[in-house]
């Protein structure tokens, strides 16, 4: 026997009787859903009566079945008749028109143009955000050189181990996979017509001048620039930013300065080591070419210049100026809630990158223009 | 005109206690195996409004751990019926859990979904009910709460007080008997406060739904609570369990009508 059932009935005076037998919750009403709402929408004109005098037993699935009922648009009214004085104490708690009607509609879909009018304010609004940021940034950093000791040390070293001594083992790994690919993939073509030993001047000029450098940036984007968007978006949804700004002090020079500092430490060292171990493993690699590590090394440095070098590390300040600034910045303009920290995170690294590519082209540029 | 203060409230009606629900036996709460509480003793009955009371640090919150199965006590029991969730695991733990539905003190919604979406998940993932009735269902939920003109908006868009309402509208989604709220007053204005405290008497009463609640808001518990414990941080342990207007007035324990009076120099720690 099921535990619940419907049964309808036509009378001669034209109502209609639904009848609705036994418990009624999620497990039956799943199954009473249809044919409930069938049997009063299916005869508009004729007035129907709910009768829930065998119901035994109604939990809030149930009072929704009866309640959507009642609630149906059509001419002759539907009402429900019978019910147990425990069940109508629930039943009567919502007004049907009321419960069934959306009153927090989403708003309607803006017109494209004013869609296209917002979009425009919000990248003008985020461009001014981000000069006022860099005059503030740039502030607190001379700030921080006239006086060395307002700048909160602690705060320096401990995020100089988290950016720069955490990052070892990652920027290892994927320096040293470069090398090992750049040289595998350049030295099977280059075997062909015996020119082997020139894969070491690609590997050391590409290594030095450009993958060291923006492989690095690219990696520390994704991790330190995220997690100081992290850190200091949940230091904005927690309040503790308004907290460091009604206490007098500046959030710039509070938070940022300490994390740039770290990264302009941190960032050219990382660089330094990334393009030494994308060596290792590029010369690695070449001995499988029968090209020594010593004939490598020295191809490398007869085909590598200082001018190379420092083209390449150079870039490595103002990535990492690049990476913690807009790391912060997103940090700082978290709204409110927990997917904001995320979203923020997400603005970090995207943001991030694509400035380290712009720049790193307009490096190219210069470069090429100054012919270094 | 007499001034009305809340802390002398004479409190709702006294009701006839149901069956025992939760039994809380020999219980030793604490975390990693350190007790900050000692065989902690009490029985929630259906349809009632039970409190747990004390200070801060006392306790309160990790008893409630214990009872919803988040974190297992050094040792003891907390029995639903038959079943005691401490060591439940798989089916069991689940069998139970869908019994009760939790308030977390900030609510604790889902910040991406809007208030019907987060009424409306438990609901999804565990009825199987058309679409158009797990809707009406979470916005009656939301209606009981009185935010059925807010269904669209994010947790981030509404007010506090509106955010710990619609947690209590997401922990009834399934029409659990019991609902245990931590600390559901905490930062509410008086009049918010005291909406959420008619809308817990109006659901014990009308739904006969059992409420286990975290507090410790005095004006709160005298307005909507039918029994607490009071625990206390150097007794490691209850020290009062009754009506709480009751042991306000005539305890024999001077710590007991001290913190219930809000008189520092001779309150529980």
């Amino acid at each position: 026997m099921p535990a619940a059932a419907l049964a309808i009935s036509d009378l001669p005076d034209g109502r209609r009787v639904v009848s609705l037998d036994g418990r009624l919750d999620a497990s039956t009403v799943r199954d009473l859903w249809e044919p409930a709402h069938r049997a009063v929408t299916e005869a508009p004109s004729r007035p129907v009566v709910v009768d829930a005098g065998k119901v035994e037993y109604c939990d809030n699935a149930g009072v929704a079945l009866l309640v959507d009922l009642v609630a149906q648009k059509r001419e002759a009214p539907v009402e429900v008749a019978n019910l147990k004085p425990s069940i109508q104490a629930l039943y009567h708690q919502f007004d049907p028109q009321r419960v069934t009607q959306d009153l927090d509609p989403e708003p309607k879909r803006r017109p494209a143009i004013e869609e296209l009018g917002r979009a425009a304010y919000a990248a003008w609004k985020d461009i001014a955000e981000l000069i006022t940021f860099v005059g503030e940034l740039t502030g607190a950093l001379v700030d921080a050189a006239l006086h060395p000791r307002s700048v909160r040390w602690r705060d320096v070293w401990r995020v100089c181990e988290r950016v720069g001594a955490d990052a070892l083992p990652i920027v290892a790994l994927i320096s040293f996979l470069l090398g090992m690919i750049l040289a595998f993939q350049s030295a099977v073509p280059m075997k062909r017509f015996g020119a082997e030993i020139f894969v070491a001047d690609l590997i050391g000029l590409s290594m030095l001048r450009e993958l060291g450098p923006l492989m690095t940036a690219i990696l520390l984007a994704g991790r330190s620039g995220a997690a100081f968007a992290a850190e200091i978006g949940t230091m904005r949804v927690n309040q503790e930013v308004d907290a460091i700004t009604t206490m007098g002090l500046d959030p710039v020079r509070f938070l940022v300065t300490p994390r740039i500092i770290a990264a302009l430490l941190m960032t050219p060292l990382l660089v330094l080591f990334s393009m030494l171990v994308g060596l290792i493993g590029g010369a690695i690699t070449m001995t499988s070419f029968s090209i020594p590590v010593v004939t490598f090394l020295k191809e490398v440095d007869s085909a590598v210049t200082l001018t190379d070098f420092l083209a390449g590390w150079i870039k490595s300040f103002v990535f990492a100026i690049l990476i913690a600034g807009i790391g912060c910045l997103r940090g700082l303009q978290t709204a409110a809630g927990a997917s904001a920290v995320g979203e923020s995170a997400t603005r970090a690294v995207v943001s991030g990158i694509i400035l380290l590519v712009v720049v790193d082209g307009i490096f190219a540029v210069a470069y090429y223009i100054l012919n270094i | 005109m007499p001034v009305h203060d809340p802390l002398m409230a004479e409190g709702p009606p006294k009701r006839t206690p149901g069956e025992v629900l939760i039994s809380v036996e020999h219980l030793d709460a604490g975390y990693d195996g350190v007790a900050i509480l000692d065989d902690v003793n009490f029985q929630v009955r259906a349809g009632e409004v039970f409190g747990i009371l004390g200070g801060s640090g006392g306790g309160k919150s990790t008893i409630l751990k214990h009872m919803i199965g988040l974190v297992p006590p050094v040792s003891g029991s907390v029995k639903f019926g038959d079943e005691d969730i401490v060591g439940a695991d798989g089916e069991a733990l689940e069998r139970i859990r869908r019994r009760f539905g939790v308030m977390y003190q900030s609510g604790a919604l889902f910040g991406s979904m809007t208030l019907l979406e987060n009424v409306r998940l438990p609901i999804e993932v565990y009825t199987g009910l058309p679409d158009d009735a797990m809707t009406l269902i979470a916005r009656m939920k939301l209606a009981l709460v009185g935010l059925d003109a807010f269904t669209g908006h994010l947790p981030s868009e509404i007010s506090g007080g509106m955010q710990k309402r619609a947690g209590i509208a997401r922990a009834m989604a399934l029409d659990p008997p019991i609902l245990f709220l931590d600390e559901p007053n905490s930062g509410l204005d008086p009049i918010t406060s005291a909406t959420l405290d008619a809308t817990v008497r109006r659901l014990a009463e009308n739904l006969g739904v059992t409420f286990v609640i975290v507090t410790h808001d005095l004006p709160s518990v005298f307005a909507s609570i039918d029994r607490v414990v009071l625990l206390d941080k150097q007794a490691r342990g209850i020290i009062a369990e009754g009506d709480p207007r009751e042991l306000r007035d005539a305890s024999p324990d001077a710590r007991v009508r001290a913190f219930l009076r809000r008189e520092p120099e001779k309150a529980a720690a």
